[in-house]
């Protein structure tokens, strides 16, 4: 009589328990973590397949890869957590190629005592913003270190994506004349994370503007092609930093309207009070986008009918200027825009 | 957002700049001084000299407390926060200002010191209270407006019996400051500097009032007019300051109602003279010692006051002999005047204490101003004679 005795397995205790250095390790508690809040979470039938990578078959035509880390403080925060951050900040990467985001990564390097409902939470979040945009997971990677190595939580996802024919955004490629459209109201991001931070609790109704930038972008390529010069999503050093940065890359200068671009009452008060220039707060879920000036209001209507436009604006035009300078029209006068300098700290008096 | 959109308003603004152009003399040149830098920081940042007419200029002061330290005093606190147990807790202001040899409070923190960033008092008091095997030593600076806050912390700390906090105190004082530049030889006797009147900075205002002014615009005979932080506060003070010098008076005058009055905070002025005392000599980065210019704490908290408890020294430490910070915390020389300035200064990169703070002059010319007008730099006064 042939006896097979099933190895016992205790379940992972996703409510009470923590992951410790035995989840990095290499062994079955490992596959245990992988198994019971990754796959769960992501769910897809490369992840199922068990292998050290993922094939996918690609299409002819361009395609973009883009990386980035995250380690955002507080790990959760009003609108989101690190985890739709890790997806949205790689999505809208690729979006701003114009592409079509195809394939996600992602890698966890996790401290050890981090509680497996957080991770749980965040990577829950992580498969229903990837299942949303029609980006799966399709391989990952998991690490532990010692306490006090990380903090709580890091994620580096990559992903790729495919480019339609006949666009080809690039940094370089702003012209004097051409029109900068903002998707939306500036800094949401930014207010919501600092409203959490320890020391500086506030209240405020505003939450992290995180979100997918794809379908808007879809629209807006379809709105005015190749006359969309180029994109970009204003994360860290808000819009400031972006529109120096397209600046020195073009070889050209900015001048912009303070009237004209959207920024929400609360927000513009949670910079009042602590000091800060909305210019340089960060966003997860705007564009910047340079279009040729005949297309800039198809481009800004489709945006407009988009939901994640609906507040889009024309906020100024690109100049000739060699000393490349984002100037901004005040209520007063005028003044440039400068990249923020060190980290942005609010006012002592 | 109420109460502030109110005097930003660029039509009134204009209005306002009109009736300056239209009541300025055009066959003389007035030169006043924003004492503080939250105000040079409104003027650039709202782009307000841009409203100005040609012979009606705006000289930079002194007023950023982070720009006055000097050097060694930032060297002092970064030898005591790389001592074994010790917490230094600052305002982030403070972290990128550079002390001796390229050193810095940021620097010193990457090198193992226990510094960390606070935005008030109190988080101070927390850590102290929260680590009491630490010894907590809360870096104090700013002009009167930050001092009451100071003397709170210290309360409670006495009130709580916490034997691990002090203070560093390098509460300086506007009035005296102000009085130092007039007494100045640049002022009083080469002349290199005109000054035809002062706008004041209304949150000082709001604690020791209108009356601390009256001493010296009487003395020296030159207007003060006390203002707030809006662009709107700002030009009117200037319209103020231009009636005061054609009518030929010098008054304190209050463009502040809505929150200043001439004795101000008497409640916050008794905290603050339980706990400080006037220091006879003080040296400001810039205007050299000013008498009666700081505060310290009083004998009897000595045990609070980390320059006693830790026997800590000021090294005499020298600014890069290019900078020209001190020049133009005098309101001697612009920031483009200086060599330094967009070279090898920058705000990324900065050499001397003008350019860390937002509120200092050269930060605030080259972060708002740089290149904009050419023509500014022309020096009027010279023009209009």
């Amino acid at each position: 009589m042939n006896m097979m005795i099933k190895a016992y397995r205790r379940k992972l205790d996703v409510a009470n328990g923590r992951v410790d250095l035995s989840h990095g390790a290499g062994g079955r508690a490992m596959g245990q973590l992988i198994e019971g809040i990754f796959y769960k979470a992501f769910d897809n039938d490369w992840l199922r397949a068990g292998n050290d990578q993922s094939a996918f078959s690609v299409p002819g035509g361009r395609m973009v890869m883009t990386t980035d880390g995250y380690v955002v403080s507080p790990l959760f925060f009003p609108g989101g957590n690190i985890g739709t951050l890790s997806v949205h900040g790689t999505i809208n990467d690729i979006a701003m190629a114009g592409a079509v985001p195809l394939y996600l990564s992602a890698s966890f390097i996790i401290e050890e005592g981090f509680p497996f409902a957080d991770l749980e939470r965040i990577a829950q979040s992580m498969g229903a913003a990837s299942r949303e945009a029609g980006m799966p997971i399709i391989t990952g990677d998991t690490k532990v270190v010692e306490r006090g190595k990380a903090d709580g939580v890091f994620i580096s996802t990559a992903g790729v994506g495919l480019v339609p024919d006949g666009l080809d955004l690039r940094s370089d490629a702003a012209r004097p004349g051409d029109a900068v459209i903002i998707s939306g109201s500036i800094g949401d991001h930014g207010v919501a994370v600092m409203s959490k931070r320890e020391n500086l609790e506030f209240d405020t109704d505003i939450v992290s503007d995180s979100a997918a930038l794809h379908g808007l972008v879809a629209d807006m390529v379809a709105a005015g092609g190749a006359h969309i010069r180029l994109m970009r999503d204003p994360t860290r050093g808000g819009i400031a930093a972006t529109l120096n940065e397209i600046a020195s890359q073009s070889r050209v200068g900015f001048r912009i309207d303070e009237d004209k671009i959207p920024l929400k009452p609360q927000v513009a008060a949670a910079c009042e009070f602590l000091g800060l220039d909305p210019l340089n707060v960060a966003n997860e879920g705007k564009l910047v986008a340079v279009v040729a000036p005949e297309s800039a209001d198809a481009v800004l209507a489709a945006m407009r009918a988009h939901p994640l436009g609906s507040e889009a604006a024309l906020v100024g035009h690109v100049v000739a200027d060699d000393n490349c300078f984002v100037q901004m029209t005040t209520s007063c006068g005028g003044r440039i825009v400068d990249w923020l300098s060190g980290e942005q700290l609010p006012r002592i008096c | 957002m109420k109460y502030i959109d109110e005097y930003r308003d660029g039509r009134l603004a204009k209005e306002i700049a009109r009736q300056i152009a239209a009541l300025a003399d055009p066959a003389r040149a007035y030169y006043f001084m924003e004492f503080c830098g939250g105000h040079t920081h409104a003027i650039s940042r709202y782009g307000l000299e841009d409203l100005l007419p040609a012979n009606v200029r705006m000289i930079h002061g002194p007023g950023c407390p982070v720009c006055v330290l000097p050097i060694g005093r930032i060297d002092a606190a970064i030898a005591l926060a790389m001592r074994p147990k010790i917490t230094l807790c600052t305002y982030g202001d403070l972290m990128r200002v550079p002390g001796s040899n390229g050193s810095s409070l940021l620097k010193a923190k990457a090198a193992g010191a226990d510094i960390r960033m606070v935005y008030s008092t109190l988080d101070a008091l927390r850590i102290a209270e929260a680590e009491l095997e630490r010894e907590v030593v809360f870096f104090a600076i700013g002009f009167e407006t930050t001092t009451p806050p100071t003397a709170l912390a210290l309360k409670a700390a006495i009130a709580k019996g916490l034997g691990n906090f002090s203070i560093f105190c390098n509460h300086v004082l506007t009035p005296a400051a102000i009085q130092n530049i007039l007494e100045s030889p640049d002022v009083r006797k080469l002349g290199t500097i005109k000054i035809d009147g002062f706008v004041g900075p209304a949150h000082v205002s709001t604690v020791i009032g209108t009356e601390p002014y009256e001493f010296f615009a009487g003395k020296f005979q030159k207007p003060v007019v006390v203002a707030g932080f809006e662009p709107l506060d700002v030009i009117q003070a200037i319209l103020m300051l231009v009636r005061q010098v054609n009518d030929g008076r010098h008054e304190v005058e209050n463009q502040y109602i809505r929150a200043v009055t001439a004795l101000g905070n008497e409640k916050a002025q008794a905290e603050v003279a339980n706990f400080f005392e006037l220091r006879e000599s003080f040296e400001w980065r810039g205007l050299g010692e000013v008498p009666y210019g700081a505060l310290r704490l009083r004998p009897q908290y000595v045990a609070y006051d980390a320059e006693k408890r830790f026997s800590m020294v000021t090294p005499a430490a020298k600014d890069n002999p290019a900078c020209e910070c001190g020049a133009i915390l005098r309101g001697v020389k612009k920031p483009a005047d200086c060599k330094l300035f967009g070279t090898v200064c920058t705000s990324d990169t900065p050499i001397g204490s003008c350019m860390v703070s937002a509120e200092g002059a050269c930060a605030a010319h080259w972060t708002y101003g740089r290149f904009r007008k050419k023509a500014r730099q022309v020096d009027v006064g010279r023009a209009v004679a």
